[in-house]
């Protein structure tokens, strides 16, 4: 099995310290420094959706193998309201918070493979993975 | 947390060497404006050379800093952009068209000055 490390998300400062720890992951199983900055930068748009709309939830990492590829899945849970329409949240420049609107979409493009599963009242799960090339 | 921000004649310098959180990136645009404000400065650099991850959060408040400064009557230029920072600001579907920006600090300079006529 593979080992899981995750980070609670409660506080502002958490965003720092789950996307320092995806950094540090990606970097220790051998990614190069831009698909670093990418990976770290999906754990900060999810571990802030988290932080603004849920309040609390989890940020979690594990590298999978397959016999050909290598690379980390990251899951984001939170237990906070659900997103009512998901295509919405995934269009460019769509936003409640006043933000760029570039959160959910900007992940599906630096990762390679992303899903959301959503339920209103109960909460948000996405799962995120990036190969190593 | 909070950014120094320095003072060369007429414009500002500012370096950004810490790990940006909200807070800080926040306080950094209260005290840039305020210090614009306080010394009537016409032109400032913002170095992101060490900077090795900028999120949608942290691109938004850059821009608006930029915005802000604008304003007030002060030219802000973003130097020193890491590649895997590009491409990531990129693939976000963030632009920052209508920023001005150089490769590094000296060139920043240099353009501030070609823009502010001297």
């Amino acid at each position: 099995m593979n080992p899981r490390s995750c980070v609670n998300i409660h506080k502002e400062w958490d965003i720092v310290g789950a996307r320092q720890l995806g950094r540090e992951m990606a970097k220790e199983i051998g990614f190069g420094t831009v698909d670093q900055a990418r990976i770290a930068t999906a754990v900060s748009e999810l571990a802030r959706n988290i932080y603004l709309y849920a309040e609390n939830g989890q940020v979690c990492f594990e590298y999978i193998y397959t016999n050909s590829q290598k690379g980390i899945l990251m899951i984001a849970v939170d237990t906070g309201p659900g997103i009512k329409d998901i295509s919405s949240v995934m269009q460019d420049g769509y936003t409640t918070s006043g933000g760029l609107g570039a959160g959910l979409p900007g992940v599906k493009r630096l990762m390679d493979d992303f899903d959301i599963e959503s339920t209103v009242g109960e909460g948000t799960k996405i799962k995120a993975i990036k190969w190593i090339r | 947390m909070r950014i120094p921000i320095l003072k060369l004649h007429k414009y500002l310098l500012i370096s950004i060497q810490t790990e940006i959180d909200d807070q800080t990136a926040i306080q950094f645009q209260e005290d840039l404006l305020a210090k614009i404000h306080k010394t009537g400065a016409t032109g400032v650099v913002i170095d992101l050379t060490s900077v090795d991850i900028i999120d949608s959060f942290i691109a938004k408040v850059l821009g608006d800093v930029v915005s802000m400064s604008d304003l007030m009557g002060a030219r802000v230029v973003l130097t020193g952009i890491q590649p895997a920072v590009a491409m990531t600001l990129i693939d976000l579907g963030i632009h920052l068209q209508n920023v001005p920006t150089a490769l590094d600090l000296e060139q920043g300079l240099v353009k501030l000055h070609q823009e502010l006529g001297g």
